[in-house]
């Protein structure tokens, strides 16, 4: 490819619960995205006119998140008029699939600056809020036979046989990992405090972490799914998994992706671009994948895309340093790095969204900020990032060190 | 005026009075010419100050025409639309007149028949209990198109409204009022129209009466629309809780659902019209064709007695001696004694007959405590049943049903020692789910008075009873067993003898066939999966397991030295006999009641016995999921096909009905012989033998299919 994608810099607000009570509830899901925004204006003294276009995921795009809110964070952050600004919505993936679409627009010459990231306020809007059809129109769901996510995150589990605690081990590294590297600071460089409008600090950094939880605590909670699954689900998937007699429900809120509200940036443009305002890039985009799998267990296409990923770079597993796999569900990372073939050791090893929690929209662009600090501080080169996405797509993205 | 009475009073009031030609009124051409001239008539009155519809006949509305529908061809579907439509866009103009018009529903209000009652401002009915309301149609694959599921959906919200809808229960008046389905009751049908015409009067100046509630300004649906926070939940967990029930094998409930939600998201005239859309796209499926043919016309022709020898004068049982109050004595018991037939239960010893009796009592408190009978009925039912050990006390029984186990000697004994104590011209009812007629009445002197009763377990449940005439059965005997059979309510099919008659025998092929496919490799919980998707109400392993696999193993083993069974037959699975006997002989797996079969029954439920996936089971195996269910079905349909081709099965209906009712033949299908007509008479022998080469000789297509395909005859 002629021109290459470079990360000039990635940022993203610190996550809290997801929910009235949670620390960011009070904050509007468009100042969210806005004050990474300035941020990124700010720390570069960034010619904000510069800037082709903002594309930005967001899964609930209705009520406040409504419109495009993209475009109200922009005019929020003051930004040059002349910024464009897009919202797209390819469920759970939004925020990578804003990365990969910077890049691929830096990469096809057409445009030379563009901020790619994610928005979710799931506190002010919540999950299903927009109705979709998948869930609330009985003709698709009774043709596509829709499950709940964690129906199809606890028929993995059932398929490797993996039980309650292999799971909830699975959780526990990732709440350890990240306690560890907030407290450590790892985070620091990239996660910025959110402040209300006297510039007095909401939230400085991740708030749903429980570092002090452990297996006892993890093996104490009840199952979120089996009351849904009661509710017909189970027939629905056992229908097509069907040598399975039982599923075994292993999922629960302390094993699965944690509902918390938060916004993503990443600065992504040319080598020209970086010349022109003087930006010194700290990684580029290498190659981008979306692949689609079995849209009733819907969380399995995560392994595929890494794969693709490799392909279209030429490289293979070895070539990767670190991974990144969203934690939508335990099942999820760990049928990802069955998949692969790669350890925990090098997986999510700043511990992940069961521990952090998972802003839909937001953390696809999440994950490159994490990952690069962390190539950064570890000297390494290669990462691959990926996410399970909603209807069995899955997304991956592979990002080095320039 | 053709169909309908036209009346108006000195009050203003036109009363429309359906007296279509025919038994009954239905929606017909008849009908909707009538229907066009009556609302033209009422839009021109000048004076009207309100209209009552009612019906001359017994019913009131019969609903749609379920000929024209049956034989609708692939193809129909836009002129159908266009009728539908047309016929709507009339009711929309009766309901939008400017007055208040009444349903005076004066008997059964079925299907199009309650959809005309929604489209009145007001329903009253007559307490009685020949009058029901209802829309049955998705029973018959089928949905309401007349407006009945926008209508009800609006009317009663959809939380109310879909069971009604999705299920397609008939109700009494007393349940209709309860469900919001009319307004009003009155206690005489003299009272019915007087009343009707009164509430238009109390009415006449309240200006909304005449509105439909639909048409109403700024009216809610009750309980929400689509996007009401409150129906998020029930919308999203309607499609699996349908799927549930469904598998996925019923298109005519899938399409209700849709229609009932589009209801909450679109005007009232839109959803009509989508209405209309998805009621057309149902008339031409097979599942369609498939109920329709057998729950319909065949079902009607069975109960009707197409099988029963016709110059015989109607009988009525009233005294039946049981003999062997166990299971299925306790159950025949019951079954007669609430259809007001007095009963001899006779066992060896008092309490074992006692305890048969208390059978009874314990199903009628579950009643009572239902709300269904009384303390007063359920005395009145139990003083029929007279328990004993005393054969004395069978003596002037108009039938005697012997109900022991499975035993010829047994049974043979039996029929020496009572027989003599049927009153004159009584017969003898042998209950026997497999055993031949023929040679059990050999035991009989009278022969020609013998036959068999099989019924199904649990019997106060279970619909069908075979009959089954031996070789010297007479056509009396035949008659009066089956005027009992009806008596008691249930649906009588007519058989000649066989091993197994019709209905066991066509069934134990799926069980041979699953112990064939565990011994092939296939995992079991696969084969019970596939089996539930084909709309199997449980898989054949557990059934199997419930049966017993070691009565199966014994009942072969003494057949074969009884010489019942053929020495030299061919048997048509031998691994999965093999299977089954060594679960049996060798792992002690004898069923349920022996402490597990295939299955494994603990505390949790029921699981898979572990080592039979550990010692049958090959992952490697490669075989498709169409292929393992259209073994399992395919084998019952070869084998009734068989039963209808050697005379076993008398008719084609008799067939059906009976694997509907009998042995769990999926709905969908119209019962095994249906099934055949609507797959296709080429497509099924292409089909059949590609599975004769894979698996062999048991998928050999019957003649009989050939013969149709010859003379280009479906199975009717």
């Amino acid at each position: 490819m002629t021109n290459r994608a470079y990360i000039y810099d990635a940022i993203r607000t610190p996550r809290s619960k997801g929910k009235p009570g949670g620390s960011l509830n009070e904050v509007k899901p468009f100042e969210l995205a806005a004050g990474l925004l300035r941020e990124l204006q700010s720390r570069h003294d960034l010619d904000t006119s510069y800037v082709d276009d903002i594309v930005m995921g967001c899964v609930g795009p209705i009520g406040e998140q409504g419109g495009n809110v993209t475009q109200m964070a922009v005019q929020m952050a003051d930004w040059d008029e002349s910024v464009a600004a897009v919202q797209l919505n390819r469920y759970c993936a939004s925020g990578l699939e804003a990365v990969n679409i910077a890049a691929q627009k830096v990469a096809s010459g057409w445009e030379q600056l563009v901020v790619a990231g994610g928005v979710e306020s799931m506190s002010r809007v919540p999950m299903g809020s927009d109705g979709g059809a998948a869930f609330m129109d009985p003709e698709v769901a009774l043709h596509s036979l829709s499950v709940s996510q964690g129906i199809g995150a606890d028929m993995i589990a059932t398929l490797e046989g993996w039980s309650r605690e292999d799971v909830d081990v699975f959780a526990l590294v990732s709440q350890q990992r990240a306690a560890n590297a907030r407290d450590q600071g790892y985070f620091n460089g990239s996660v910025i405090p959110v402040k209300d409008r006297n510039g007095i600090t909401i939230l400085a950094e991740d708030n749903f972490i429980r570092p002090g939880t452990t297996l006892e605590a993890l093996g104490g909670l009840n199952p979120s799914f089996e009351k849904a699954s009661r509710m017909g689900m189970a027939e629905m998937i056992l229908s097509k998994y069907n040598s399975v007699e039982k599923i075994n429900h292993v999922h629960t809120p302390g094993n699965s992706s944690g509902i918390v509200d938060g916004a993503s940036a990443v600065l992504i443009g040319s080598e020209k671009a970086g010349q022109d305002i003087g930006l010194k890039p700290r990684g580029r985009v290498v190659a981008t994948a979306v692949t689609s799998t079995d849209p009733i267990i819907m969380l399995t296409g995560p392994g595929p895309a890494a794969k693709k990923c490799l392909a279209t770079a030429g490289l293979t597993t070895s070539d990767i340093d670190l991974w990144e796999i969203n934690e939508a569900f335990a099942s999820v990372a760990m049928r990802y790095m069955k998949d692969l073939g790669v350890s925990h050791d090098v997986t999510n090893v700043n511990g992940g969204a069961i521990a952090m929690g998972h802003p839909l929209g937001a953390t696809g662009a999440m994950l490159v900020s994490t990952i690069l600090d962390e190539l950064e501080r570890r000297g390494l080169k290669r990462a691959m990032l990926s996410l399970c996405v909603g209807g069995g797509m899955g997304i991956s993205t592979i990002i080095e060190r320039v | 005026m053709s169909g309908f009475k036209y009346e108006k009073d000195s009050d203003g009031i036109v009363t429309v009075t359906m007296d279509m030609t025919g038994p009954v009124n239905a929606m017909n051409d008849e009908y909707h010419q009538a229907m066009s001239s009556t609302i033209e008539n009422l839009e021109a009155e000048t004076d009207l100050s309100g209209v009552v519809i009612t019906s001359a006949k017994k019913t009131f509305f019969a609903g749609g025409d379920l000929n024209d529908l049956a034989t609708a061809p692939q193809g129909c579907e836009e002129a159908f639309f266009h009728g539908v439509e047309a016929a709507k866009s009339v009711m929309r103009r009766f309901e939008k007149l400017p007055v208040p018009v009444v349903a005076a529903i004066n008997g059964a209000a079925i299907g199009g028949g309650f959809e005309i009652c929604l489209a009145c401002n007001y329903r009253i009915a007559w307490n009685d209990k020949s009058v029901t309301v209802g829309m049955p149609e998705v029973n018959l694959g089928l949905m309401p198109g007349a407006g009945g599921v926008v209508r009800l959906t609006n009317m009663l919200g959809i939380e109310r409204a879909l069971p009604f809808l999705i299920e397609g229960k008939i109700l009494k008046v007393v349940n209709a009022l309860e469900a919001g389905f009319i307004d009003e009751t009155v206690e005489s049908l003299d009272n019915l129209v007087p009343c009707a015409k009164a509430w238009v009067l109390e009415h006449k100046s309240d200006e909304l009466s005449a509105i439909q509630p639909w048409d109403q300004k700024g009216r809610k649906i009750p309980g929400g629309n689509a996007y009401s926070l409150e129906l998020v939940p029930i919308i999203f967990t309607a499609p699996g809780l349908l799927r549930k029930k469904t598998r996925g094998l019923l298109p005519a409930p899938e399409r209700i659902l849709e229609t009932a939600v589009e209801a909450l998201r679109l005007d009232f005239d839109t959803a009509l019209l989508v209405e209309s859309r998805n009621f057309v796209s149902l008339i031409t499926t097979p599942q369609a064709k498939n109920m329709m043919s057998s729950l319909f016309f065949q079902l009607n022709q069975v109960n009707g007695g197409a099988s029963r020898p016709k110059d015989i004068a109607p009988s009525t049982i009233k005294r039946v001696g049981i003999i062997g109050a166990g299971m299925m004595g306790q159950g025949i018991a019951y079954v007669s004694a609430i259809s007001g037939i007095e009963v001899i239960l006779k066992d060896v010893t008092k309490e074992a007959a006692e305890k048969g009796k208390a059978y009874s009592e314990k199903l009628l408190d579950k009643r009572i405590s239902r709300g269904r009978s009384d303390e007063t009925k359920k005395i009145e039912i139990l003083q029929r049943i007279k328990p004993t050990e005393d054969n004395e006390d069978l003596r002037g029984c108009d039938l005697i049903i012997e109900a022991v186990f499975e035993n010829v000697d047994l049974k043979n004994d039996i029929t020496n020692s009572c027989e003599g104590l049927l009153a004159e011209g009584g017969i003898w009812g042998s209950n026997t789910s497999t055993l031949p007629i023929t040679g059990l009445a050999k035991a009989s002197k009278r022969p020609e008075n013998f036959i068999g009763l099989h019924f199904f377990s649990p019997v106060d449940r279970m619909a069908l009873v075979e009959i089954i005439c031996g070789e010297k059965t007479s056509d009396e005997t035949l008659a009066k067993a089956f005027d009992y059979t009806r008596q008691i309510r249930k649906t009588p099919i007519v058989v000649n003898d066989s091993l197994g008659f019709f209905t066991s025998r066509t069934f134990s092929t799926q069980l041979g066939e699953a112990s064939q496919m565990v011994s092939e490799g296939i995992h079991p919980v696969r084969i019970e999966s596939l089996s539930k998707a084909l709309g199997m109400p449980v898989g054949p392993l557990l059934v199997h397991d419930q049966v017993s696999l070691k009565l199966g193993v014994d009942v072969a083993e003494t057949q074969r030295e009884s010489g019942l069974l053929d020495k030299t037959a061919i048997d048509p699975t031998p691994e999965g006999t093999k299977l089954v006997t060594d679960l049996v002989k060798i792992h002690d797996r004898g069923g349920r009641q022996y402490g597990g079969g295939y299955y494994d029954y603990d505390e949790n439920g029921k699981h898979i016995w572990p080592k039979l996936v550990e010692l049958y089971y090959k992952p490697e195996l490669n075989i498709s999921d169409r292929e393992i269910k259209d073994r399992l079905l395919f084998r019952s349909v070869i084998e009734s096909l068989k039963c209808l081709e050697e005379g076993v099965l008398r008719s084609v209906a008799d067939g059906n009905i009976g694997s509907l009712m009998g042995i769990g033949a999926p709905k969908w299908t119209g019962g095994y012989i249906q099934f055949v007509n609507t797959y296709g008479l080429e497509r099924f022998v292409d089909r059949c033998h590609e599975l004769e080469e894979n698996y062999g000789s048991r998928f050999i297509v019957p003649n009989i299919v050939k013969a149709k395909i010859a003379s280009g005859d479906l199975f009717n």
